[in-house]
């Protein structure tokens, strides 16, 4: 059995169908209206990738600007949907909410797949540095190049990202015990390190002792899988900002706070990836140090 | 006895619809009713649609490839028209048709079905699933228009980053693309099965065609993303030249093939996985008996799909790989054989003392479980090392992998298609027309692809626009079959469209098979179910005929 916000109990998933009758529900689906919002999404995607493309090769940017305003539209639109669904009773009820769990948390098994891509490309060079082709030495950076210093800008960032952990920790231990404040003040403080960590890791980027472009293997595994890693922040510290406007809007209970939930699983998972980025990439794959990066 | 016989028997036939809910079909008639919707029935035949047109594509393009080898000089397209005729061939199949056929089409429709859900756990995103596979169509299609690409469906580095002068990175984003649908799919299919079973659906008493997609999807899910990330990097080498593929750079071109091939590898049992589940549905129906050894099925679903992560190594046998590499990879390539063995085993048990029915689906069945058998054989030559050497990038190869990929997959989606048609339709399909086409490609198959096994072991590489003459005449009786197996193709395309209009109104379970899909009406309502079911009963619940079956 599971209580519901409003204190009602919800049948569990393989309730007989008499009894959901006593819920008032017919069965413990939501089955959702037919909706303009996966054609607009899907389009709008294919009007970015489009728009990159005539970007790259004719530089203008017009299509892409559109298809990144539609995309931003529709997530927009689309979750404001859900969550109003997640307010409306009978909708989102437990079956649908574990739904959710499960969706999420496939959801970034998937994503620890994607990262498994990137480091494997670097590993493959890292690990077996004879795998640089003639005439590149068989040595982890390649010869020539000069990394970051890990104890420097990096370790920062690695403390930043380990503090804003326990601070979204806070704000769901306020969550859960009914202080709202709490929950507010531990949000607003993930999302504000989450910012500090992005500007942190631009200020690197642009003191970069290499290029991306023409640089070699180093700096574009480098920039792609801290790249793709800085993308998932500036995601995590969007959806832990809008956790914090409905915070605000007082959107969260003790018991039903799934949106919360998953920002803070999500927080937790691009943590742990830069945990990976920190040892493997800015640690082990230290060579030759650029003194003042960042300083 | 006459093949339309048991459906005229049949009590629950319906006459009219009057009194009945509207079924899914004719709910609404209304574009938007169409391109919005959130059934995951019309989004299964949405599906249906666009991949019949890809495959449609494909096999013009095989067909011109066939075309050109009927001559050993080459003389009928250019070397380079060649090489772009079997890119498209390759690519179009494998990304476009084969990867997303059984799961996104009939998974789609039944799986909900068949756990006795109303609909998938996420409607909507099943819907943006299809939307995204569009966009990757658009732009599979759109360089096909511009000019084509010539890099084979697997896009070996360096031939793709750096030698290939023609649109690469088009087809690339297609691909990569297409994956997010893939991903997004999966997801779907395994929070349904886990979370909206019916009451009383048990795991254990799911089809087999339930845990396959479960398998599928998991598939989906974990190794899809290596195929993004690989593709994008091969954009961005392209593109940028970031050097991780490329040796003037330092770059490791073997890296890109153990990237590609993690997937990739498990891609074939994503093609193959769902075709089991279709034959686990369809030799218990025709057999009117239980499925030998169901938990024995259910599992070996499951090992194929976790054994498949750790076999990518097979493809790279000669490609420098070290001897203790080869060896492990190789003894994992046999580990494959064990569980698919048990489901050939354990179908061929099922019709054992079977009461036999020897209907269209069927025939497609038994079609599928002696190629499968042809093609997993074969497969245990290639993943032998010394063997391997000989053969590796030979016809050989390309007999192997499409005695899996039609003999297979095609044979089981066919034979799902005709089985569940009055399902989707409410439209029975002539039987006898079914029968004759379904003849036409087990025999055009044969014809056309066992040729190529003796080509491959006399030594013919494929991907060649040339050949020495002495291998032109088992080159024309190649051509010669791929021309009946056309007609087997073209037949169901237009005896199937015709049913719709003039088929005869379906029954509910004109099979007489089991399982919560034949309890709904033919085609079932909205919703399904007009009153959710309970389930109380064990999987495959035919009569019991043998003692085995207890």
């Amino acid at each position: 059995m599971t209580i519901d916000a409003t204190g009602t109990t919800l049948p569990p998933p393989t309730m007989p169908a008499a009894d959901l009758a006593v819920h008032g529900m017919k069965q413990p689906y939501h089955l959702v209206d037919p909706s303009p919002w996966p054609i607009l999404g899907a389009a709008g995607g294919f009007m970015t990738v489009l728009g990159i493309a005539v970007a790259a090769h004719f530089h203008t940017y017009y299509l892409l600007i559109a298809g990144l305003a539609l995309v931003v539209a529709v997530m927009f639109l689309w979750w404001r949907d859900v969550i109003r669904e997640s307010r409306t009773p009978g909708m989102h009820s437990a079956l649908v909410r574990l739904g959710l769990r499960y969706g999420m948390t496939l959801f970034i098994a998937s994503e620890v797949m994607f990262f498994v891509g990137f480091f494997w490309a670097y590993f493959n060079f890292s690990i077996f540095p004879e795998n640089l082709a003639a005439p590149f030495k068989a040595v982890w950076p390649p010869e020539g190049v000069v990394t970051f210093d890990p104890f420097h800008l990096p370790l920062l960032n690695t403390m930043i990202l380990l503090l804003s952990g326990t601070t979204v920790t806070w704000a769901h231990h306020g969550l859960l015990t009914g202080d709202q404040r709490a929950l507010r003040n531990g949000l607003l403080i993930t999302v504000l390190l989450g910012m500090t960590f992005t500007m942190c890791q631009a200020i690197e980027y642009s003191d970069a002792p290499f290029k991306f472009s023409g640089g070699g293997i180093y700096p574009s595994v480098f920039f792609l899988a801290t790249g793709f890693h800085g993308f998932h922040v500036i995601v995590g510290t969007i959806f832990l900002a809008v956790c914090w406007f409905r915070a605000r809007a007082g959107q969260f209970t003790p018991e039903r706070h799934f949106g919360f939930e998953a920002a803070a699983w999500y927080w937790h998972f691009v943590d742990v990836v830069w945990l990976f980025l920190f040892v493997c990439i800015y640690f082990l794959g230290a060579g030759p140090i650029e003194a003042n990066v960042g300083g | 006895m006459s093949p339309l016989d048991i459906t005229l028997r049949d009590p629950e036939t319906p006459r009219s619809t009057l009194g009945r809910p509207p079924d899914y079909l004719h709910e609404a008639h209304t574009l938007r009713s169409w391109f919005f919707t959130t059934d995951h029935k019309r989004i299964a035949l949405l599906y249906l649609a666009t991949i019949t047109a890809f495959f449609v594509v494909g096999a013009i393009a095989a067909g011109l490839v066939r075309l050109s080898l009927i001559v050993p000089n080459g003389q009928i397209f250019t070397s380079d028209t060649y090489n772009k005729l079997f890119t498209v061939h390759g690519v179009v199949m494998v990304w476009f048709f084969l990867i997303p056929s059984i799961p996104a089409t009939f998974g789609n429709f039944l799986i909900p079905l068949m756990i006795g859900a109303k609909d998938l756990a996420f409607p909507r995103l099943n819907l943006l699933s299809w939307y995204v596979f569009i966009g990757g169509g658009l732009f599979t299609v759109a360089d096909l228009v511009i000019g084509g690409v010539d890099t084979g469906w697997t896009f070996y580095a360096p031939l793709s980053t750096t030698f290939s002068n023609t649109y690469v990175v088009p087809a690339l984003i297609g691909v990569i693309i297409v994956g997010f649908s893939s991903i997004l799919t999966g997801l779907n299919f395994v929070v349904t099965i886990h979370t909206m079973r019916a009451p009383g659906m048990t795991w254990f008493r799911m089809p087999i065609f339930v845990w396959t997609h479960y398998a599928v999807s998991l598939i989906f899910l974990l190794g899809t993303p290596v195929i993004t990330i690989t593709l994008i990097l091969l954009v961005m080498e392209r593109s940028f030249g970031i050097g991780v593929f490329d040796p003037r750079l330092g770059g490791d071109p073997v890296l890109f093939e153990h990237l590609f091939w993690f997937y990739s590898h498990p891609a074939v049992y994503i093609m193959v996985l769902p075709g089991m589940g279709v034959i686990s549905e369809i030799v218990p129906a025709f057999a009117q008996k239980r499925l030998f050894g169901y938990r024995f099925v259910a599992y070996a679903s499951l090992a194929l799909a976790s054994i498949t992560f750790f076999v990518w190594g097979h493809h790279m046998f000669v490609n420098g790989e070290s001897n203790l590499a080869a060896l492990v990879f190789s003894l994992l390539s046999f580990a494959v054989a064990v569980p698919s063995a048990v489901k050939v085993y354990n179908w061929t048990a099922t019709m054992y003392k079977g009461s036999i029915r020897l209907q269209t689906p069927m025939l497609y069945a038994m079609g599928y479980i002696g190629l499968f058998v042809l093609g997993g054989l074969t497969g245990l030559f290639l993943a032998t090392l010394s063997i391997n050497e000989h053969t590796h990038g030979t016809y050989f190869v390309v007999a192997h992998f499409h005695y899996i990929m039609v003999g297979g997959t095609m044979l089981a989606f066919l034979g799902g298609l005709h089985f569940w048609w009055p399902k989707f339709t409410g439209k029975m399909y002539p039987e006898a027309w079914g029968r004759v086409s379904a003849i036409f490609i087990f025999i055009g198959f044969n014809v056309t692809f066992f040729p190529q096994f003796l080509l491959g072991y006399l030594g013919m590489p494929r991907r060649y626009h040339d050949y020495p003459p002495e291998f032109q005449l088992l080159n024309i009786v190649s051509s010669a079959g791929a021309t009946i197996l056309a007609a087997g193709y073209i037949f169901p395309m237009i005896y199937l469209i015709w049913s719709l209009w003039f088929g005869r109104q379906a029954p509910s379970n004109p099979w007489q098979a089991k399982g919560l899909e034949w309890t709904t009406t033919s085609p079932p309502p909205t919703h399904n179910f007009e009153t959710p079911p309970t389930v109380d009963f064990a999987p495959y619940d035919y009569p019991l005929r043998t003692p085995a079956d207890v």
